[in-house]
């Protein structure tokens, strides 16, 4: 657990946002969900935008593990495993957003199958409850068996391993369908009423999550002897600029369907883009995303751009923060705005809401940090148990034939 | 929505009258008409006089011959203003002259003040029988056992049955960032 | 155990002690984990003496004799309501008398019905539609008015959405809520149309002496903070027969309400007679709360 000044003034950071996340969540104990900005009128906020984004993020992981896995793309094998941590930790985020926006913490007890009462089949929540834990669990155990057996000096089992890893790409897009599904299926909000919606998800999570990873990538390469070729990160950017076109198409279709036919449905999508009356807060955070997914789609989609190091992260930033912008609030506030009997409660979150959700972003930074710190030097081999230390730096998570 | 003839709900009403009786709860179980069969009398409370008006005989006893002249009140009776069909009505066209305690219909039988939606019903006959059927107008007393009907007057005052303007209960507090908690 | 605790002299818990009190806890966990959770599933005994301690418990803390009944559905009895576009005048006497019958909180301000302004231009519109309006007197020309709570209806989006089973449709057709099971996910709200169900974001505050001590324990007994809650049609009145408070306190009668399985019943009577609506009716909800045109 040794590092530099540097990885502690990381934790230390993570570790005071935490102490500030934990106090403010002790006041909404305390206080009631009152303390943050959200009405009967705007029932679902910041808590529920992250979720659905972090859903997206743990689920992402599987763009590196189908070209890894299905077609033997060796150079981006290498990687998966920080793909799984992100998705372990994306998870371990999306369910303290949940149990943060939850008006009795106390009960949620009550979603465990037999403890509880899970409503299933009916409830697309009890869906995804099942789903988060169970892709939690499997992409756990794939990445304790290969670290373990990294540690030992083993390669990981592959009749192990690659059944599970290939039970987890329909899983991550499980997660997500059913999270789309979540607000899919209700059609008091036409906004979310939308079939459309379930592929949008899934395009835009294949954007962020890379994004995030790329970057750590660059990080790990940079400061520590991980090793990682160029074509990888050039190969993944590639299937992000993809993404990143379906997901503008997607959004283009829906917004031609809204706009064309002019229903009394227009009015969310109008919010969003236009505002309604004076009510113009989105207005430019729609726009922003807007723009700041079509620059990360350039900037991925032109090679000279993509292998530039500079234009290649300011392509990840952009695509990090067009999709989180428009998969948190720009999926939930006009979802629910205007409500449904046509009032306009504008919704932006309060102090304590920042404050706590800024703690559960730290909590999930700080597990994939610790992960990494971890993960990294026993799957470079830098670290393993004494009596096989002798064999030597060996590539343990390296490919399994050939 | 399927819709069943008037005609149907109207013999059904008719079958039903057999325990129509007022003030004659049924015991729950037996199937209890809710709308009360036309012809039968109707559970009112007493009818909405002004202080000392009633009953009007005693003033317009013997002493007072009725004056059958339709004419402007001068005398008594000066608050009450008529706007209901003033063109054609007055006082006596539904007051009766002869038993000044109680009310005539339009063929000249008489009619009690607890009954006075008979005399309502000569002329709006679909809000009667609206009103008949628990529809039109107030009730209170039991959903399912006996209720007690508001007599028109209850709401309307005859002499001017426009419906008054009311002001209203406060409107809800709009919600805002600061509504959540206790607001002291 | 407290004593122990709370002792001045420090008294080491020694490990039987730790061993016994760890069993014990966990075993009152098993208990109230395997007995009946849900109300709904706790057998009719077992929930009057559950009653019981909640009638001491709220006679304590509001200072007047409450009951809280278990009245259940009747047999041939499906509640439905009907309310008369035409009369409504907006006058709001509904709101308050719902707010008085069923314990809503004062402050932080919780109504369960909520009157609409609408222009009688554009008819039936809820983009355009005011809750907020202030007048000395109503009607306001140009105006009428649309009173919304739970529409009850036949084929809830609430109830199916929730995850915890803590919502349901009784078999009389009033969709209730379980106050001590919900976690307050608030999915029921996202899922329902008509901006009926209501969330405690925190504690109620209501005046000891407004408190109404008549209670269902699935109607208006007091509300705990985080969870959801809205009309039941008054259970608590309309299971002893009673008409609901917002009928009663109507001062234009607009307001309808009884039995739709008995024909000769008022609400019957509207839908064979009158030009009835449904709300969104494209969402096929299937409300049993009717809107109608009484002239």
């Amino acid at each position: 657990m040794r590092g530099n000044a540097g990885y502690w003034a990381w934790v230390s950071l993570l570790l005071a946002l935490i102490a500030s996340g934990l106090l403010a969540y002790a006041d909404q104990v305390t206080r009631g969900l009152g303390v943050t900005a959200m009405r009967d009128q705007v029932s679902w906020g910041f808590y529920i935008g992250n979720f659905t984004f972090l859903v997206g993020v743990a689920a992402a992981a599987v763009v590196l593990v189908i070209p890894a896995y299905v077609y033997g793309w060796r150079p981006i094998r290498e990687i998966v495993i920080y793909g799984e941590l992100l998705a372990v930790s994306a998870i371990v985020m999306c369910g303290l957003f949940v149990f943060v926006d939850v008006g009795r913490p106390d009960r949620v007890w009550h979603l465990a199958p037999l403890l509880g009462h899970l409503n299933f089949p009916s409830s697309l929540l009890a869906w995804d409850v099942l789903v988060l834990n169970l892709y939690f669990v499997v992409n756990f155990v794939v990445v304790t068996h290969i670290l373990y057996r990294a540690y030992t000096g083993r390669h990981y089992s592959t009749r192990f391993v690659v059944p599970l890893v290939l039970l987890s790409i329909p899983m991550a897009v499980g997660i997500h369908t059913v999270t789309a599904f979540l607000y899919n299926g209700l059609a008091a909000r036409p906004y979310w009423n939308s079939s459309i919606l379930a592929p949008q998800f899934l395009a835009s999570a294949f954007c962020s999550g890379p994004a995030i990873l790329l970057i750590v990538l660059q990080l790990l390469r940079r400061f520590t002897s991980f090793e990682l070729k160029n074509e990888a990160i050039w190969k993944i950017a590639e299937l992000m600029a993809y993404a990143m076109f379906l997901n503008l198409f997607l959004h283009g279709a829906e917004a031609f369907k809204e706009y064309y036919s002019d229903t009394e449905h227009l009015l969310f999508t109008r919010y969003w883009y236009e505002g309604l009356g004076e009510h113009r807060t989105l207005v430019p955070y729609a726009w922003a995303a807007l723009v700041l997914n079509a620059v990360a789609f350039v900037l991925f989609i032109v090679p000279a751009t993509r292998r530039n190091w500079v234009t290649l992260n300011v392509g990840c930033v952009a695509t990090y923060a067009g999709v989180y912008i428009e998969k948190g609030m720009g999926l939930i506030i006009p979802g629910l705005t205007p409500d449904t009997l046509g009032e306009i409660y504008v919704y932006y979150p309060t102090l304590a809401e920042l404050r706590v959700a800024a703690g559960v972003f730290a909590v999930g930074f700080l597990v994939f940090t610790l992960m990494l710190k971890v993960a990294v030097p026993i799957s470079l081999g830098e670290f393993q148990e004494a009596e096989v230390s002798g064999e030597g730096r060996h590539r343990a998570v390296a490919p399994a034939h050939g | 929505m399927r819709r069943v003839p008037f005609v149907l709900v109207f013999i059904a009403g008719a079958l039903a009258s057999g325990y129509g009786a007022a003030g004659v709860r049924p015991p729950q179980e037996e199937r209890r008409p809710a709308q009360a069969a036309p012809g039968a009398r109707i559970q009112v409370p007493p009818p909405p006089f002004s202080d000392g008006i009633f009953p009007c005989s005693e003033c317009h006893n013997k002493d007072m011959p009725p004056n059958r002249t339709r004419r402007e009140l001068t005398d008594m009776h000066v608050d009450i203003v008529l706007k209901h069909d003033e063109t054609h009505r007055w006082c006596l066209d539904c007051h009766d002259a002869d038993n000044r305690d109680q009310l005539h219909l339009a063929s000249g039988e008489g009619v009690p003040f607890s009954e006075s939606y008979r005399l309502c019903g000569q002329c709006h006959g679909e809000k009667y029988r609206d009103w008949r059927a628990g529809v039109h107008g107030r009730r209170v007393g039991q959903w399912n056992g006996q209720k007690e009907y508001l007599l028109c007057a209850h709401c309307h005052n005859p002499h001017e049955p426009r419906f008054r303007a009311l002001e209203p209960k406060p409107a809800p507090r709009r919600p805002s960032r600061s509504t959540g908690v206790r607001s002291h | 155990m407290g004593d122990t605790m709370s002792s001045d002299t420090p008294h080491p818990v020694t490990r039987r002690q730790f061993a016994s009190c760890t069993a014990a806890a966990a075993a009152g966990f098993l208990l109230t984990a395997c007995g009946p959770r849900r109300l709904r599933e706790v057998p009719k005994a077992r929930l009057r003496s559950m009653l019981d301690d909640l009638e001491r418990e709220y006679s304590k803390t509001y200072g007047k004799a409450v009951t809280v009944s278990d009245t259940p559905a009747a047999d041939g009895v499906v509640f439905a309501y009907a309310l008369d576009i035409s009369r409504c005048i907006g006058c709001r006497r509904c709101v308050y008398a719902c707010v008085d019958e069923n314990n809503q909180s004062r402050d932080p301000q919780v109504h369960w019905i909520r009157v609409l302004s609408m222009d009688k231009e554009r008819g039936i519109d809820f983009a355009h539609a005011d809750a907020y309006y202030d007048a000395k007197e109503v009607p306001q020309d140009g105006h009428f008015y649309v009173p919304v709570a739970c529409q009850q209806c036949r084929n809830p989006p609430c109830t199916k959405v929730c995850p915890v089973g803590a919502t349901w449709a009784e078999k009389d057709g009033i969709v209730v809520i379980d106050y001590d099971w919900c976690i307050g996910c608030r999915c029921c709200m996202a899922a329902c149309p008509y901006g009926a169900r209501h969330f405690n974001w925190s504690d109620a505050g209501i005046p000891n002496e407004q408190v109404n001590p008549a209670m269902h324990y699935l109607g208006n007994r007091p509300r705990p903070r985080g969870v959801v809650e809205k009309c039941t049609f008054c259970i608590q009145r309309v299971r002893k027969g009673r008409y609901p408070a917002c009928v009663e306190a109507c001062p234009v009668g607009a307001r309808k309400f009884g039995n739709l399985l008995d024909p000769e019943s008022e609400i019957r009577y509207i839908i064979e007679h009158k030009r009835v609506l449904v709300l969104k009716e494209e969402l096929n909800t299937m409300p049993k709360f009717f809107y109608f045109y009484g002239t």
